[in-house]
């Protein structure tokens, strides 16, 4: 009998032995492999933006925006172990409840990517809406929330099947979600304002879901504000955090040395606000742009903002921010004095710093530093950094690269107010109207344009005074925008090569094959005709298809279509181009059309922008779904 | 002998009488007016949603939750005052409502407006509007229109597209299948969803003020509400109502149901069988053979109920409350109780037994 033990014990030694070495082999054998595989794709740049971190702590999973993967970290040897590929666009990630999914949001693919955390593979894919941005799982991990930025909703997706079983309706642009501390809330901000009245304050809300019943139960009134990123909670879930702007839109851009033109600050709430109350994190002479994610400590001592312009994380004392609030007399949000009582620490990091992530105790912070491909770690006790996580990626310095890395940016504005992408958002638009010119309070309102896809759109301004993109961000931004020296020869070379190679995103109103619908089919039709229904001739310069020509559908012109103010210096406008002008609303120069529709129901009462007042309501809806192709 | 054989004969009469009487639902009746809070004592539309109710007044919108009245207005973003129509979507809780001058789209205290000068509805004037999964329809002034809600499309539906001699549309009623619109004075249309084809239902003898043929259509082309369920269609007229399974009509007037008039003008399926009759001479129930009328006397306005059953014998049944006027504009159901627009009010009946 003991020899038999001692026998079976042999055995079991030389089992697990050699089980060890298959598994040393196997796990070499991975390591090796995910280095050639990593190794295989140095010539792309990372873009990491998101990241989670598994149960344990052990690795962590960085959403990589430009290489359309995640890349996972081991936390302890601080190197890349493995790669995993998922849609196109990422731009949203986060844990299933038990740890054992990764779900990623490809956010021009209109997918999810449910994987394997196990495995580190891609094990489904689901459907959502128009660019999803951002995904979570309620607390059992039976439905999952998609946020999707242009159909301005959240899908609602039953685990178990994969099917999504409906949709809610959030903010403009909704982008960002989190799943309050007991799992039965769930909030959604969104980075492009409600679209109101011509030149009032700009609106948004923060969405709140009730997670059992699935419905939207409230809206958090966001006064003042247009572009509202992450939201953090404290682990008792009575502070809420969401980073925001608010942009001063209504007056001259050129009062930027007097004041600002966007405001970085957070919006508060929860029970330890008592409503929503915002707060400042800029300083009266210097400002941190574009403030994008936030941490809470566990023990609710300290905050993280993240400011991806500003190239730092903002450290604020929360109970000195709590007292400030509630002592406060009135509004504090444009006192920028205000943040000297709370704000403790400003830590540089790398370029772009975007999400942030806390390890389970807190000790330690993790930046996903975006145009720097790499990971800040700091030491929370001391709010100093204690290592940088290189990514990978690509090594070589290129022109584009460079020019993104400006483009986003604040530090060539005055006191480091704002960024080019402070007004496109992830390089697209804004959603507002601007009065960019010292030339006197409401003149020559301009409406933000998408700066996609540019190549063969210029001139550049509404008024077509740019003719090239180097003159478009060159004086023209130092003198008016960013009142600094701004950028010398060689970076603005850069900007406008990164600007110019901007892709198109994918439209989405066009059919798998590229055929058009019935009414869409219809619609072309009446933006092609060159008779009315009458069978007169349409003057050319009245034809849709003569202004708005070419692959851009632009001749590069300037109209006079009947749709300039008396606030206007000129009454020509730079003919647009279309490509995915259905997402770009509101319309015309100034954005006083708040949809397509508006541009001919109530701005072309002479048939000056297009024949169009002998169309019939469904004819003109059917030009709009031809439009919205484009 | 004699006075032995009367007692006899009026306790078996008695006994017949009140034997037969079907047993139809009573309710005490509870009305809201401008006294108590409603915004306008016009209240065209009713809605409930689960413990709260929504009320479309000639002057707002009005919402009824936790003993309270809330009302909006165009002030707080709602399309026009006068609000006609009102549709729940129950997948997401939102409150879809047609008003006179335009759409508004109510989710969680935001109100989103579409009109025909800012979005592709068809008419400003709503009449109705319902819900069948992502699709809103809307029935109005002219014709219907369909917004998709995940794609932004918008479809319009009149006379160069459907079957519609008038465009006129007054109401709009979606199953799972098919949708189906009453359009005053052009009957009923009928689109089915997989096919995308239309189809109409009109007067089969084409008279106006005379019903040839009881049985073999609808009973009159200029129709004011449609309900369809349990995949039996109801419809209401101005002169008289109509029950359509998909192969036999039947009809509904005064001279041979219990409705009290033959001008109706809305009409809810509660499944095959079972309806409510909105009418201008009170609000009428239909439990398949029985009918039940409820409203405030004409002559008298005392309130009134009374029950005719299958065979036409009308039995008086003594209540004590009354729905606040008998020209009845919508009902809607809160488990056993029902809430009633009329001209002068709404009424909260509390079922009794």
């Amino acid at each position: 009998m003991k020899l038999h033990s001692i026998r079976a014990d042999h055995r079991s030694a030389a089992v697990a032995a050699a089980l060890a070495v298959a598994v040393a082999f196997g796990f070499l054998a991975f390591t090796l492999s995910a280095k050639a595989k990593l190794d295989s794709e140095e010539a792309r740049y990372l873009n990491p933006r998101e990241m989670v971190l598994s149960l344990d702590g052990r690795r962590l999973y960085v959403m990589c925006e430009a290489s359309d993967e995640v890349r996972v970290v081991d936390t302890t040897s601080e190197k890349v172990v493995q790669s995993v590929a998922v849609g196109h666009m990422p731009r949203g990630i986060s844990l299933s409840p038990d740890g054992q999914q990764i779900f990623v949001a490809n956010s021009w693919d209109d997918t999810v990517s449910v994987i394997d955390a196990s495995a580190l593979k891609v094990v489904q894919t689901l459907t959502t809406g128009f660019e999803p941005n951002s995904v979570v799982s309620d607390r059992e991990g039976k439905t999952l929330y998609v946020a999707n930025r242009l159909s301005s909703d959240i899908s609602v997706i039953d685990l178990p099947s994969g099917q999504e079983t409906k949709r809610l309706l959030a903010g403009r642009g909704a982008s960002y979600l989190a799943l309050s501390p007991d799992g039965k809330r769930l909030y959604c901000t969104h980075v492009y304002p409600h679209v109101g009245a011509h030149r009032t304050t700009p609106e948004s809300e923060v969405t709140v879901i009730d997670t059992a019943r699935q419905r939207v139960v409230e809206r958090k009134p966001l006064h003042n504000v247009a572009g509202v990123f992450h939201i953090a909670f404290s682990a008792d879930g009575k502070l809420g955090v969401a980073p925001q702007l608010r942009p001063k839109n209504l007056v001259p851009l050129a009062h930027v040395e007097h004041g600002w033109a966007f405001g970085d600050s957070l919006a508060l709430f929860g029970d330890d606000i008592g409503g929503v109350v915002q707060v400042p994190i800029d300083e009266l002479d210097r400002y941190f742009a574009m403030p994008f994610a936030a941490v809470i400590t566990p023990d609710k001592t300290k905050l993280y903002v993240s400011s991806s312009g500003a190239e730092s994380i903002t450290v604020i004392d929360i109970p000195k921010m709590l007292t400030y609030v509630h002592a406060a007399s009135g509004p504090i949000a444009n006192d920028l004095s205000a943040s000297a009582n709370y704000v403790v620490a400003r830590i540089p990091v790398g370029r772009n710093p975007k999400g942030l992530l806390l390890s389970g105790d807190g000790k330690r912070l993790y930046v996903a530093n975006r145009l720097d491909d790499s990971i800040t770690m700091i030491d929370t006790s001391n709010n100093v950094v204690v290592s940088l996580i290189n990514l990978g990626g690509k090594q070589d310095m290129t022109s584009l690269r460079r020019g993104e890395r400006i483009f986003y940016t604040a530090r060539f504005a005055f006191q480091g107010q704002f960024s080019c992408a402070n007004c496109h958002i992830d390089a697209t638009f804004d959603g507002l109207q601007w009065d960019l010119e010292p030339d006197g309070f409401g003149v020559d309102i301009v409406d933000n344009r998408s700066i996609e896809d540019l190549s063969g759109t210029e001139p550049f301004k509404w008024n077509g005074g740019n003719p090239n993109m180097a003159t478009e961000c060159g004086p023209r931004t130092e003198k008016f925008f960013y009142r600094s020296q701004s950028y010398n020869s060689a970076e603005l070379a850069d900007l406008v090569t990164y600007i110019m190679a901007l892709p198109l995103r994918p439209n989405r109103y066009r059919l798998p094959a590229g055929e058009l619908t019935p009414a869409q089919e219809r619609g072309k039709a009446i933006f092609e005709r060159k008779l009315n229904k009458f069978g007169k001739a349409i003057p050319e310069s009245n034809q849709c298809a003569y202004c708005h020509s070419g692959p851009k559908y632009t001749n590069q012109k300037l109209a006079d279509v009947g749709s300039g103010k008396k606030t206007d210096r000129s009454p020509f406008i730079d003919v647009p181009q279309l490509t995915n002008v259905a997402y770009s609303g509101p319309y015309l120069h100034d954005g006083s059309a708040r949809s397509m529709e508006e541009i001919w129901t109530i701005f072309n009462p002479n048939d000056t922008h297009g024949f169009t007042n002998d169309l019939t309501k469904d004819e003109l809806n059917d030009l709009i779904e031809y439009l919205r192709t484009l | 002998m004699k006075r032995v054989s009367a007692l006899t004969a009026f306790v078996l009469v008695a006994i017949a009488t009140f034997g037969a009487t079907p047993d139809m639902p009573r309710f005490r009746f509870e009305n809201f007016t401008t006294a108590n809070g409603l915004p306008d004592n016009h209240v065209f539309t009713v809605l409930v949603d689960g413990d709260r109710v929504w009320a479309g007044t000639e002057n707002g919108l009005a919402l009824y939750e936790e003993g309270k009245w809330k009302v909006f207005s165009p002030a707080d973003g709602l399309a026009h005052r006068a609000v006609l129509s009102l549709a729940l979507d129950k997948s997401t809780g939102d409150l879809w409502v047609g008003t006179m001058g335009g759409l508004s789209h109510i989710s969680a205290g935001r109100i989103d407006t579409y009109t025909q000068l800012n979005s592709g509805l068809s008419n400003d004037v709503v009449y109705g509007v319902g819900v069948q999964g992502e699709y809103i329809w809307t029935a109005t002034a002219a014709g219907a229109s369909r917004l998709n809600k995940r794609t932004g499309e918008w479809s319009l539906f009149n006379e160069r597209n459907a079957p519609m001699g008038e465009i006129w549309a007054y109401a709009v009623s979606p199953g799972a299948d098919k949708v189906y619109f009453a359009v005053w004075g052009g009957g009923v249309l009928e689109y089915t969803l997989a096919t995308g084809r239309w189809k109409d239902y009109t007067d089969p003898d084409g008279e106006n003020e005379l019903v040839l043929f009881k049985d073999q259509g609808l009973i009159h082309k200029i129709t004011t509400s449609v309900s369809y369920v349990d995949n039996v269609l109801w419809v209401a007229t101005y002169f008289g109502d109509s029950h359509y399974d998909g192969r036999n009509w039947h009809n509904f007037m005064v001279k041979d149901s219990g409705l009290p008039s033959n001008f109706t003008n809305q009409v809810k399926g509660l499944d095959a069988t079972r309806a409510w009759f909105c009418t201008d001479k009170g609000l009428a129930y239909y439990d398949g053979v029985n009918w039940a009328v409820y409203r405030p006397a004409l002559d008298t306005g005392r309130p009134e109920m009374y029950v005719r059953d299958a065979t036409g014998t009308i039995s008086p049944i003594a209540v004590d409350t009354a729905p606040a006027h008998n020209y009845i504009l919508a009902v809607d159901f809160q488990g056993d109780d029902i809430w009633v627009a009329t001209a002068k009010g709404l009424s909260r009946g509390i079922r009794q037994k």
